[in-house]
């Protein structure tokens, strides 16, 4: 890897922050400095509960720090990251309209690539000290992509699959037993067309059980030998599209329109990023109560989602206490509540005091959530080369139409 | 050329929009060769339109493109064509004309969104047959997001029909017309056969540039392709959605090419279109056949027309207060309210600042774009006003962001306001251009001859008799304020929540109930606006603009006063002038 000036200066500043009193102590000034700003949080924007949480951390963070955190819903952050390179194009680098984003894996990383964020910040923020980042490594690394601090962990991901207990009992726990059922069970199956996060994201665990060796995947992917190292993963997606749903000749645009199809009826299974997605969403009569979440027996890939403030940020103060405030144990343990939001914890719930550890311990898991322990092995993030060679492939051979 | 001081009439509303569609269309061009500095890139190449070229599946998604532009446009045409050929003058016309505001006031998105729900495989339609045929699981038809797009053409054709009839009827609001008409008909041609021999080729003047607004908008536009199309390819638009949307910046390029390509192809239809419309353009007559086939068609289409869109609007209002509602199951379980608890709060102060926002920018587009009519020669370069409508938003929204910051005038309220300007502008003028053109310049003569400058004249005799179509056009440019989003994020960088702004990224999360929400919340405003801007000329019962006596009415007034300071007399006997005896 080449080193950036910006690695060197997250070395420096992660090597400032060992002095932890010193970093209370700039907190402080930092806190001081934050009251009475106003925080422009530009965040995904689909879901009513996750809205109502940000809605819930603003009331907060007025009332404690005298911050007002405004919060922007987008459709796509990629909205938002756009606005910020207009902004850069415009030559404003400074007065910035955004303070906050909520983003990860290739967005993080384009903004990284292009300068587009301030930091690093997590040496600033004393909550970040309670964050698992020995058991839980990709709060560091995103998408294999190190953070340098630019980022800090909000909350945890891991891909899981839906199925509805009322009509398919029994689903299939690997990828050679769901090509196997989709055979026999002719257009009760499909997902998300890549470039959908999700359909990407369920190419790569195709491609992780069809692959000789998985431990390439940690590295770059190679255009030249693509085609061959990849023939079976091709072979098991040649083999089970006359299967699909449609027969294979269109998919659904996203996971959104992949559970309106479950609960229609049209479709056996679902998927997702969220181990409680599936309990928030029966809970929001969006999904049959039947409904239950599997996972593949050899692991699914797991991720982090993450908080960045912009390069020409107007509030950096105010978004740096937004951020150590969302990573408190109160905030986060609200976040992990399945019937506020159901979102995982970053936090190493053995460094809390015992009064925050009882608050995630008391949590109740919503009908269709695994607990922690089912969990099973988690797989990494291919590197970002694969992500775009495996879209590539697919759309030379399923998106010509 | 020969510099009139008139022609700087034009001059605002050119500045006003062009400036910053010159902005978006740099913003476009520049990356899709290759130049961007906020991403290293400071040379120009062909690269993005190598890679363009290389993209699997690209022919697919222009042919698609193709079919549901101009399929949807071609149909929605005729079927608005029949429908007014069919009607017109008769009962049913006035009904349809009452329904027409509500049609139009439904954001695409939830047309869309509604028209799957109805003939979607899981579907209403499904589930009324589903017990006869014996079903238990929704059939695998894809009669919806089929490969040819089919589904899309024909929901964006049921969607535009309205506009399309809108405009008919609108300018089939003439003097003289139904007299031709009755004319055609003593001659012995049946009410249909008259209306498209006569009425149709004098209309089609005011006809022919909404149909290409209708083309451009099915080209381009996405928000009904991302629910109703294919997807692998998806139509181009769609395409050019995903790269600006991709988290890799720099498919910025390509999806700038693209972006680019999809102008090229909608300019290109537009010339195609004018060629054909020079060779179409001859007196022709209908055989009898023909007409009695449009008129079978324009009277279903009467009723499928407003049947489909309101049943979409109806079952979207159902999903707004359903639990769960799961095939093959005929009603929804509930009623569950939460759907609703969430967003009445926005019809406080958010509705309020939508409605102020667009009132705002029609305060400004309005007399900008009545100047623009007023500029001597009808100013060929006011047909640029109508450029905006041409280009894909997603391509185009980048180059204007960034000359809103520069000017420092983005997260400003004035900077929100000239953003919406852009887009409500064009389809005023749109919309006006028709009357201005029809107005009788005898009137005009006339007020002048009674000593009215031009203001006066403009006050008392152009603006009194054209007050219709003013405010239809300023219904129709404030629905087109309340529907922006993008272009609202973008300027606004959520400093001024909008109902679009607080309802589509809903739309984003997927739930039928938060969709069914937010499009009667985005349709209720436009609702009201129409249904105010149709108040003055219902209560009279008859249509303002052939209201010449009217003229003479107002006329009058100013003439006495006139009469006291000059020895002009005005006979109140004066026949209306367009009118043939």
């Amino acid at each position: 890897m080449r080193l950036g000036r910006r690695d060197f200066i997250g070395i420096a500043a992660a090597a400032a922050a060992v002095g932890a009193a010193r970093a209370s102590e700039s907190f402080a000034a930092i806190v001081e400095k934050a009251r009475g700003q106003r925080v422009f949080f530009n965040h995904w924007g689909g879901s009513p509960q996750i809205n109502d949480y940000v809605a819930w951390a603003g009331g907060e963070l007025r009332a404690r720090f005298g911050v007002e955190l405004v919060s922007v819903k987008v459709g796509d952050i990629a909205e938002t990251v756009a606005r910020i390179l207009a902004e850069k194009t415009a030559g404003r680098t400074t007065e910035g309209s955004v303070d906050l984003v909520w983003i990860n894996g290739e967005n993080f990383k384009a903004m990284k690539d292009n300068g587009l964020l301030w930091g690093p910040i997590t040496p600033l923020l004393p909550n970040f000290a309670l964050v698992d980042t020995v058991g839980k490594p990709t709060t560091l690394v995103d998408f294999t992509v190190p953070t340098d601090g630019l980022e800090a962990p909000w909350g945890m991901a891991q891909f899981v699959l839906f199925h509805d207990t009322a009509r398919l009992p029994d689903p299939p726990r690997s990828i050679a037993a769901l090509g196997r059922w989709a055979a026999a069970n002719p257009g009760r199956f499909t997902y998300p067309a890549p470039p959908d996060f999700i359909g990407t994201t369920f190419l790569k665990h195709v491609l992780y059980a069809t692959i000789d060796d998985p431990r390439r995947l940690e590295r770059p992917g190679e255009p030249a030998s693509f085609e061959t190292v990849t023939a079976a993963t091709w072979a098991w997606l040649d083999a089970v599209r006359p299967h699909l749903w449609r027969q294979g000749r269109t998919y659904p645009a996203n996971k959104e329109a992949l559970h309106q199809l479950l609960d229609d009826g049209e479709v056996d299974l679902s998927m997702a990023f969220n181990p409680a997605e599936a309990s928030s969403l029966i809970l929001a009569g969006r999904l049959p109560a039947s409904v239950r979440t599997f996972l593949f027996e050899t692991g699914t890939i797991g991720n982090t989602h993450f908080l960045a403030i912009p390069f020409n940020a107007r509030a950096k103060e105010g978004a740096l206490v937004a951020i150590d405030f969302l990573l408190s144990p109160e905030a986060q343990a609200r976040k992990q509540d399945e019937r506020i939001w159901g979102d995982p914890t970053v936090l190493d719930l053995a460094r809390l005091a015992p009064a925050d550890r009882a608050r995630f311990e008391k949590l109740e898991r919503g009908p269709a959530t695994l607990p922690p322990e089912a969990l099973g092995p988690v797989l990494p993030e291919p590197h970002p080369s694969w992500t775009e060679l495996l879209e590539a492939g697919w759309a030379r051979r399923y998106g010509r139409g | 050329m020969r510099l009139e001081p008139g022609r700087l009439l034009a001059a605002p509303a050119l500045l006003l929009v062009l400036g910053p569609t010159a902005a978006g269309l740099a913003g476009t061009l520049l990356p899709a060769f290759g130049w961007l500095p906020a991403l290293g890139r400071e040379t120009f190449s062909l690269e993005p339109w190598r890679e363009l070229a290389a993209t699997p599946g690209l022919p697919r998604a222009l042919l698609l493109a193709l079919v549901s532009g101009v399929g949807s446009t071609l149909l929605a045409l005729a079927l608005a064509v029949a429908i007014a050929a069919a009607l017109h003058g008769r009962p049913g016309e006035r009904r349809l004309r009452r329904l027409l505001p509500v049609l139009l006031a439904v954001p695409h998105a939830a047309a869309a969104v509604g028209f799957a729900f109805l003939v979607a495989p899981s579907g209403f339609l499904a589930r009324l047959v589903a017990p006869f045929l014996g079903l238990e699981r929704p059939p695998d038809l894809a009669t919806v997001q089929d490969p040819w797009a089919v589904a899309l053409t024909l929901a964006l054709a049921l969607r535009e029909a309205p506009f399309l009839l809108f405009v008919i009827l609108a300018a089939a609001d003439r003097p003289g017309l139904d007299h031709r008409l009755a004319a055609a008909r003593t001659l012995g041609r049946s009410h249909v056969a008259a209306w498209l021999e006569v009425a149709l080729p004098a209309l089609w003047p005011a006809l022919r540039l909404p149909v290409l607004a209708v083309l451009a908008y099915g080209l381009s536009a996405v928000d009904m392709a991302l629910v109703l199309g294919p997807t692998a390819p998806p139509p181009l638009a769609v395409l050019v959605l995903r790269w600006m949307s991709d988290p890799d910046l720099d498919r910025r390029f390509v999806g700038s090419a693209a972006a680019l390509l999809v102008l090229a192809l909608t300019l290109g239809l537009v010339l195609l279109g004018r060629l054909a419309e020079r060779l179409l353009a001859r007196p022709f007559r209908v055989p009898p056949l023909v007409a009695r086939a449009v008129d079978l068609v324009g009277r279903t289409g009467a009723v499928i027309v407003p049947a489909s869109a309101l049943a979409g609007l109806a079952l979207l209002t159902a999903w707004s207060f359903a639990a769960s509602w799961r095939f093959p199951a005929l009603l929804p379980t509930g009623p569950d309210l939460s759907a609703w608890r969430a967003a009445l709060p926005l019809l406080g102060p958010v509705a309020l600042a939508t409605t102020g926002l667009a009132l705002a920018s029609l305060t400004l587009a309005l007399p900008a774009t009545i100047a623009a009519l007023e500029a001597p020669g009808r100013g060929r370069a006011s047909a640029l006003l109508w450029l905006p409508l041409l280009l894909p938003q997603v391509g185009f929204v980048f180059g204007l962001q960034v000359l809103f910051v520069r000017l420092g005038l983005a997260e400003h309220a004035l900077g929100l306001v000239l953003a919406h300007l852009v887009m409500v502008l064009p389809y005023l003028w749109l919309v006006l251009r028709g009357p201005w053109q029809r107005f009788d310049p005898r009137l005009r003569a006339a007020a002048r001859c009674l000593g009215c400058g031009p203001v006066a004249t403009l006050r008392r005799a152009v603006l009194p008799v054209l007050l219709r179509p003013i405010l239809a056009a300023s219904a129709i440019g404030f629905s087109v304020s309340v529907a922006q989003y993008l272009l609202t994020l973008a300027v606004g960088g959520g400093r001024f929540p909008t109902l679009a702004t607080e309802t589509m990224a809903l739309v984003a999360g997927g739930d039928r109930r938060r969709i069914g929400v937010a499009a009667l919340l985005l349709a209720f405003l436009p609702l009201v606006a129409t249904a105010l801007a149709l108040l003055p000329a219902d209560r009279r019962g008859r249509p303002v603009s052939a209201g010449a006596p009217r003229l003479v009415q107002v006329l009058g007034k100013g003439a006495k006063r006139l009469s006291m300071s000059s020895s002009v007399k005005l006979s109140p006997a004066a026949p209306p002038p367009s009118t043939p005896s």
